[in-house]
């Protein structure tokens, strides 16, 4: 995240990176010492080269992550995986496959449950996300974090985050009202463990004692 | 809802994980989740060949992309001691020999993901390719005997006896090659502190193995090498040992200076970090008419690696299941272009058991038998293999419980006979066998002014729930409320646990955990008996007992732990101890047992097998924790229903590479695969193995179930299907 550069001024999409880095790179060698302006092996020393990329290669993004707004800058190709893990460090959402296979990565995105993994972060200008670390209120547990507890939905914990945030949207979008139209609406989500039927168990739970919204 | 849960009430009320709070809120973390100053991305370059060289890496469009730091390959590669003779594995980056599709052959290290990413696809690589070879089928004239002399043939009485017996059977199996894929990506960060020094955090199941193996790796003192751990996203056998791309990336933060965060994708789980290996097997079973085993005879020829032998033990369990005179075993091994298998739960048994435990209701159908009765009439009561007792063996009951449980005798046994909604109905079962230990552990326990018991040891935890485990077990025997009991783990600089694999945690570190909390109640009992004016002055340690957080001699004569600590005005009291077992568990066979029974749908006009019910019983020993050990269970069906119906990893023999390798074409159970399951457990101590009387139950929660489906399948269709999975085309396609 680079907090200092909020412009909102679209960057010039035309200009060849590559052959520009290219030349400064090659410009820091002995080889073609001679040949450069001595400013420009300067900047390249500095890494200036790179700190301008950055700047030209990124977007402004302004985007509320459990109920905080933030307003940063983020290259087009970060999906919102990576850019919760490694920007944000909320390391709760999970990479399982990174290819929309497996579910570990699955968060709200305006209340709708979806792979992380398989949108780009810039995609979601303005939206609001909520990631597993955003569930909770304050230290009281959201009902389906203490029904997972409680029937041991979960061993090894990596695919909880996505199965917690999937089972949430699974009974707000309906779909929970057996426990075999349970199976079919949570079967993006693996769990190698095999913790299925305590998930499904918390998720029946959680249905039938009411959730919270 | 009715049914509303699968487990019974008393183990949903019962106690949690001490963990699941930080699993439920995204705060555990895991090896690629720690955020570290300075931290750069490390990607691998996979080769695109079997088998060849390199004969050239083009890496200049890599270093000059934007934020690449180093480029690594073995033409730059900083030298590793431990890479010497002796060094027994995949030197990564060592020189320009392909061994396999999919080796590592380069890394990209750049200061984030995405720019480390697509520098990895500038980096060009060049190869001399020569002709691979990945068949096993193709290569079964090639098998040779391993090089491991515990592999070596085994004869009780007379080998081949099958072929004499008044009934007899010889049939093929075949378990094809599955692939761990914990749901957590193999990751590390590599952080050298100093030349000499060096801290990871890693997904391992072995601390002290990682710690070990990287210390000799790169020939630093054990204590230069930190691994931590706290999380550990699944194993199953994949994270038991250092791999190529560990190295990989300390060679990446050495070159560097920097840390370095390496995340493999997950083709590169089907490439790096092991498989249970494809393997053929032949069974020979022969018996009286009146159903006496005569004769076994299990052959099994699996798949290695050119450059390093695995082996495992597919065959053992044929040498001890069931009493039989004549029993023999032949192991070989194929060598073949593709990357080192290595443990998989269950490892070797739960290959053996599909073959030995298919073969057993064939032949009981054979025999027109049961083939629960048929079973029983060849119960071992003692090993076979050594003729030494159990130290505990519950199976008979275990089958009993389970054939109630299923309702096993209210089936029609004939074949094909079962309908139900339109669907064929069949039941099957079968039972699984690994072996009990007792390894050695070393933990550390801690008594605090404020009454609360710390007690730690350097294991990982991939899931089964050790820390709730150790809680519980030094709850009782300190005699103090879990509430207050801490375990702590994760991090090689505590006092040195087990590896977590071949279902031997429980036994050994509860051991460790039990034996520290002992010493530590002793030490405490000597401070408090020394003191004159204590009630316990002069008591004798048998004759006290200790109780929330006192030490009691009688209900007026007791002592509060935390007074004697405040009146000796000391913090914590500590006590760390080593614990192994003696030479009585040598007189000894030692197992856990397990017993599986399912009920199976099979849609007649498509093939498509449903499971629909499972009953699955653990002779385990005393049960730790109930709620963890239920997970276990249901966690080792759910494994096993992906390696009967859906589970194997598919080559392109023609470029010996993978063509299955994500999770969209490599199935592994979702929830619409997994029904009602119920796990029920003996939870009798085993008298012998160690003071909790505990047996492992992580191998056996898997072993045989593969075989319980074919079985059930038979009984539903008609039709026996001996390669795993057992797929809608094999349904059909099969002679009644
Ligand atoms: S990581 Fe997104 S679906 Fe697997
Ligand atoms: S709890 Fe380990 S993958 Fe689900």
């Amino acid at each position: 995240m680079k907090p200092e550069d909020t412009s909102n001024e679209k960057p010039h999409r035309h200009i060849k990176h590559t052959e520009r880095r290219d030349f400064l790179k090659k410009s820091s060698l002995l080889t073609a010492i001679s040949l450069a302006p001595g400013s420009l092996i300067k900047a390249a020393e500095a890494e200036l080269d790179e700190k301008f990329a950055s700047a030209l290669e990124q977007l402004p993004l302004s985007i509320e992550v459990n109920g905080k707004m933030q307003q940063v800058n983020v290259e087009p190709r970060v999906t919102l995986l990576d850019f919760l893990r490694e920007q944000l460090q909320l390391t709760g959402t999970k990479k399982g496959c990174d290819h929309g296979q497996c579910g570990a990565c699955t968060v709200h995105v305006d209340g709708k449950r979806v792979n992380s993994c398989l949108s780009l972060a810039v995609m979601h200008q303005g939206k609001k996300i909520t990631t597993i670390e955003g569930l909770a209120n304050g230290d009281e547990l959201h009902p389906m974090q203490e029904a997972f507890i409680k029937h041991d939905g979960f061993q090894c914990g990596y695919c909880t985050p996505g199965q917690i945030m999937s089972a949430v949207a699974c009974i707000n979008e309906g779909h929970a009202n057996s426990k075999d139209e349970i199976r079919e609406f949570m079967s993006g989500n693996i769990c190698r463990c095999g913790a299925y039927p305590n998930i499904v168990d918390a998720i029946a739970d959680v249905k039938n004692g009411g959730q919270k919204a | 809802m009715k049914d509303l849960s699968s487990n019974n009430k008393s183990i949903v009320d019962g106690p949690s994980r001490v963990d699941g709070k930080h699993k439920v809120t995204g705060k555990a973390r895991y090896a690629a989740e720690h955020p570290i100053d300075g931290m750069l991305y490390g990607v691998l370059v996979d080769s695109t060949i079997a088998k060849g060289t390199i004969a050239s890496i083009d890496s200049k469009a890599a270093e000059w992309a934007p934020g690449v730091k180093a480029v690594i390959s073995h033409l730059n590669s900083p030298k590793i001691p431990g890479y010497d003779d002796k060094f027994y594995g995949l030197k990564v980056f060592f020189n320009n020999k392909v061994l396999f599709y999919g080796q590592p052959v380069a890394l990209v290290v750049a200061d984030s993901f995405e720019r480390a990413l697509h520098a990895a696809t500038l980096v060009k690589v060049t190869y001399n390719k020569d002709k691979s070879e990945t068949s096993v089928d193709k290569n079964l004239a090639n098998a040779k005997l391993p090089g491991n002399p515990r592999m070596k043939d085994y004869v009780r009485g007379e080998a081949d006896a099958y072929k004499k017996a008044e009934v007899s059977l010889e049939e093929e199996y075949l378990m094809p090659l599955e692939v761990h894929n914990p749901m957590e990506l193999h990751a590390i960060i590599a952080h050298w502190l100093a030349d000499d020094k060096v801290k990871v955090y890693d997904k391992t199941q072995g601390i002290k193995d990682t710690q070990e193996s990287i210390s000799k790796t790169f020939k630093l003192p054990q204590e230069n090498v930190q691994v931590i751990a706290e999380y550990v996203g699944g194993g199953f056998g994949s994270a038991l040992r250092t791999w190529p791309h560990e190295i990989a990336a300390l060679l990446g933060a050495k070159k560097t200076g920097r840390p370095v965060k390496l995340v493999l994708n997950r083709m590169q789980m089907f490439t790096m970090v092991g498989y249970r290996p494809y393997t053929r097997m032949k069974m020979g079973l022969g018996a009286t008419k009146d159903g006496k085993l005569t004769g076994i005879t299990h052959e099994a020829t699996a798949q290695t690696s050119r450059y390093e032998e695995f082996t495992e033990a597919t065959v053992n369990m044929s040498k001890f299941m069931y009493k039989c005179a004549n029993a023999n075993t032949r192991y070989r091994l194929v060598q073949m272009d593709v990357s080192v298998p290595t443990w998989m739960r269950g490892p070797g048994e739960a290959t053996g058991s599909f073959a030995l435990e298919c073969a057993m209701d064939e032949l009981a159908y054979k025999l027109d038998l049961d083939p629960l009765e048929f079973r029983m009439k060849n119960y071992a009561e003692v090993d076979p293999e050594n003729g030494k007792p159990f130290s505990s063996k519950h199976l008979d009951e275990a089958y009993k419980l389970g054939a109630e449980k299923i309702g096993w005798y209210d089936r029609n046994r004939k074949p094909a006979s079962m309908k139900e909604d339109g669907m064929l109905v069949g039941y099957g079962m079968s039972s699984g066998t690994f072996g009990a230990f007792r390894w050695e552990a070393t933990a550390s326990a801690r008594i605090n002014a404020d009454g609360t018991l710390v007690v730690q040891s350097a294991v990982s935890d991939c899931g089964p729930g050790t820390a709730t485990s150790m809680v519980q077990i030094a709850s009782e025997s300190f005699g103090i409320d879990a509430s207050k009991t801490s375990f702590i783990l994760g991090d090689s600089a505590l006092p040195p646990g087990p590896t977590q694999g071949g279902s031997g945690t429980t036994s050994a570190l509860g051991s460790a955990v039990f034996d520290t909390c002992l010493a530590l109640k002793k030490q405490l009992h000597e401070i408090a008996a020394a003191e004159q004016d204590s009630p316990l002055y002069q008591s004798k340690f048998e004759d006290v007992k200790f109780e929330d957080g006192d030490i009691l001699l009688s209900r007026s004569k007791k002592v509060a732990i935390t007074d004697l600590l405040k009146k000796k005005n000391v913090p914590s009291i500590a006590v760390t101890l080593e614990s192994k077992g003696n030479e009585e568990l040598q007189k000894y066979s030692m197992y856990s047992f397990s017993v599986h029974f399912a009920k199976v749908h099979v849609h007649p006009l498509t093939g498509v097998v449903r499971v629909v019910q499972v009953a699955t019983v653990a002779d385990s020993g005393k049960i730790i924790s109930e709620k963890t050990a239920a997970g276990q269970m249901i966690g080792g069906v759910t494994g096993g229903i992906g390696m009967a119906l859906t589970e194997e990893g598919v080559f392109d023999d023609r470029f010996g590479k993978f063509i299955n390798n994500n999770l969209a074409d490599y199935h592994v159970p979702v929830h619409a695969d997994v029904p009602h399951i119920d796990t029920i457990f003996i939870n009798k101590p085993d008298p012998i193995i160690n003071p909790m009387g505990a047996k492992g139950m992580g191998e056996i929660a898997l072993i045989g179930f593969a075989a319980a489906i074919a079985n059930a399948v038979y009984h539903a269709t008609g039709k026996r299907i001996r390669e795993l999975p057992i797929t809608p085309d094999k349904v059909m396609g099969a002679e009644v």
